[in-house]
């Protein structure tokens, strides 16, 4: 591992270094907080702290190797797993210390741009016109805001290839419904508050359902299992009924 | 090609090795076995790598038949074993040979019982792991539980003695524990009362309890916020949620929550947990991380300094 603290402070002349502060999670990870110093302080998300999270992750996995075994990158926080047999949570702690201290809010980086294609129909999404009578709003108004914009890849998690994207227009934010469906179809494309996010599997779910995307969010026999990742922007585009059967989706 | 045929998969039988580790970032739990300490014995047994697929038998009432010559080895839970209607024990390696009818009865302490074959079950594994998390269709055969029918490949290779663990070392699996708990996450923002009355409370097992967590019942534990942002959760977490009945999540956990968290469970008693069910009375009990790394490591220490009573193989 060799820091050059000097060099990334000449670089990072405007760029402010990002805040942290780091809590034990279990016998073998630590949970970083992102962007406060303390848990008294509210943290605000944004994509730049996003991606300063990303950049701490490939930091820590590059430099520290096999003694750390996993992490787990989420809206303002990053869990480290590390080999309780190669090192202890003191060391650990001074060497994640060490890196972060190099981590520094930057504009945001640019990553890639996913299309995703989205069959909006009241068939797939029931409750597009719960959305539209909420905001007083027509069905086309909810479909035309939903696909206008880009989101960021905040965090993938919950279940394989569940990837939380943000934010929605306020225009069409909803909560989540009081009683969560049982059973919510592989391919929905869903919003929860100002979040939007694809169903990777048919699972129990409580999201507002507002259209059904062809492609698969999680292929095990594919590489790579995900089409996104952490730090990507995705985009979707409103395809007809023929266009989503062709591509592989089933209604 | 050599193996297992399952003739009755028992209630809930998954292969398991030692978890699926580092694909967290790809929203996949770890899985492995909830009882890591009775899977690993089951290996050493049969002087095997340790993380080696073996059967993880959820309450016993497995049949099978060995279609080649092996050694089998069964920890964890206490369960009845038959082989060809003859009664053999657990906790020792065990030849078998081919043709054998391999009977496992019904649990009578613990829950889960641990079957480990010569070489292990020689699976593909997915993501670097042959664990099977029925909630993500991974691992395993078909990403579930073992049904009739099934057939898991093994090696046609036999153990040259047979391998008994001291009757001393056999655990005793109790159904009123004191969970160790490494405390962290949230835990700085729970009042101090709201700390202790987690630390001075009995809880039950509720009957939500699987491989992803134990939901308890008992006093409630307030927190001050009410929305906090999803985070990854770690192995033995302890979430206390609105209604303020701890949940303890284990191997199949989801990666991220939005709970808050009071600590974690120490990992050797995540796995004496992972012998309970429903009614199981819980207590927990504050360790701080530098005393749980010293339990690991002494644990590990009598782990292997643990000999084996040897035998020539008489069956």
């Amino acid at each position: 591992m060799s820091l050059t603290p000097d060099s990334q402070a000449v670089q990072h002349t405007k760029a402010k270094p990002v805040q942290f502060y780091v809590e034990v999670a279990s016998e073998n990870s630590l949970i970083i907080y992102f962007g406060v110093s303390n848990a008294s302080q509210q943290v605000q998300i944004t994509p730049t702290l996003c991606a300063a999270i990303t950049k701490a992750q490939a930091l820590i996995r590059s430099s520290l190797g096999a003694l750390v075994v996993d992490t787990i990158p989420s809206y303002a926080s990053l869990l480290i797993t590390y080999d309780i047999w190669k090192v202890d949570h003191f060391h650990i702690l001074t060497q994640l210390e060490n890196l972060l201290n190099g981590v520094y809010l930057d504009q945001q980086e640019s990553g890639r741009t996913i299309t995703l294609p989205v069959y909006y129909h009241t068939s797939v999404g029931p409750d597009l016109q719960r959305i539209a009578d909420h905001q007083g709003i027509s069905v086309e108004d909810v479909i035309e805001l939903h696909q206008q914009q880009d989101y960021y890849v905040y965090t993938i998690g919950f279940a394989p290839g569940f990837a939380y994207l943000g934010e929605v227009s306020d225009k069409i934010a909803m909560p989540r419904l009081a009683t969560p469906r049982a059973a919510v179809a592989r391919g929905s494309v869903a919003i929860a508050d100002k979040q939007t996010a694809v169903y990777p599997q048919t699972s129990p779910g409580g999201w507002n359902i507002i259209g059904r995307c062809p492609i698969p969010m999680f292929n095990p026999a594919q590489q790579p299992p995900i089409p996104v990742a952490v730090g990507d922007k995705v985009r979707f585009n409103a395809i007809g009924e023929k266009q989503f059967l062709a591509l592989g989706g089933k209604i | 090609m050599n193996g297992l045929y399952i003739e009755h998969p028992g209630m809930h039988t998954l292969i398991e090795d030692a978890g699926r580790i580092g694909k967290a970032s790809l929203g996949l739990t770890t899985g492995g076995p909830a009882d890591r300490m009775a899977f690993y014995w089951a290996n050493r047994l049969l002087e095997n790598p340790r993380g080696c697929a073996a059967l993880e038998i959820t309450y016993g009432g497995l049949k099978l038949h060995s279609s080649c010559d092996t050694s089998i080895a069964i920890t964890g839970a206490d369960v009845e074993i038959k082989i060809n209607n003859e009664i053999v024990g657990n906790w020792r390696s065990i030849a078998v040979s081919k043709g054998d009818f391999i009977e496992i009865g019904y649990s009578r302490n613990g829950i889960k019982a641990y079957l480990a074959v010569k070489g292990g079950i020689q699976i593909p594994q997915q993501f670097g792991s042959c664990s099977t998390v029925v909630r993500e269709h991974i691992g395993g055969l078909n990403g579930t539980t073992l049904e009739k029918g099934d057939w898991l490949p093994i090696t046609n290779v036999q153990c040259t003695h047979t391998n008994r663990l001291p009757d001393d070392a056999v655990p005793h699996y109790s159904t009123s524990l004191t969970l160790r708990v490494i405390t962290g996450y949230q835990y700085q923002q729970f009042s101090e009362r709201e700390r202790r009355r987690f630390f001075s409370s009995e809880y039950q097992v509720s009957s939500q309890w699987d491989r992803m967590g134990y939901r308890l019942i008992g006093p409630e534990i307030q927190f001050p916020k009410t929305n906090m942002l999803s985070e990854g959760i770690a192995y033995g977490a302890v979430q206390i949620p609105a209604d303020g009945q701890p949940i303890i999540l284990l191997n199949d956990r989801q990666t991220i929550g939005g709970y808050p968290k009071i600590g974690s469970v120490f990992s050797l008693d995540a796995d004496k947990l992972g012998q309970c069910q429903q009614g199981a009375s819980i207590r927990f009990e504050p360790i701080s991380i530098e005393n749980a790394h010293n339990e690991l490591h002494l644990a590990q220490s009598r782990f292997k300094k643990i000999q084996f009573i040897k035998e020539a193989v008489t069956r």
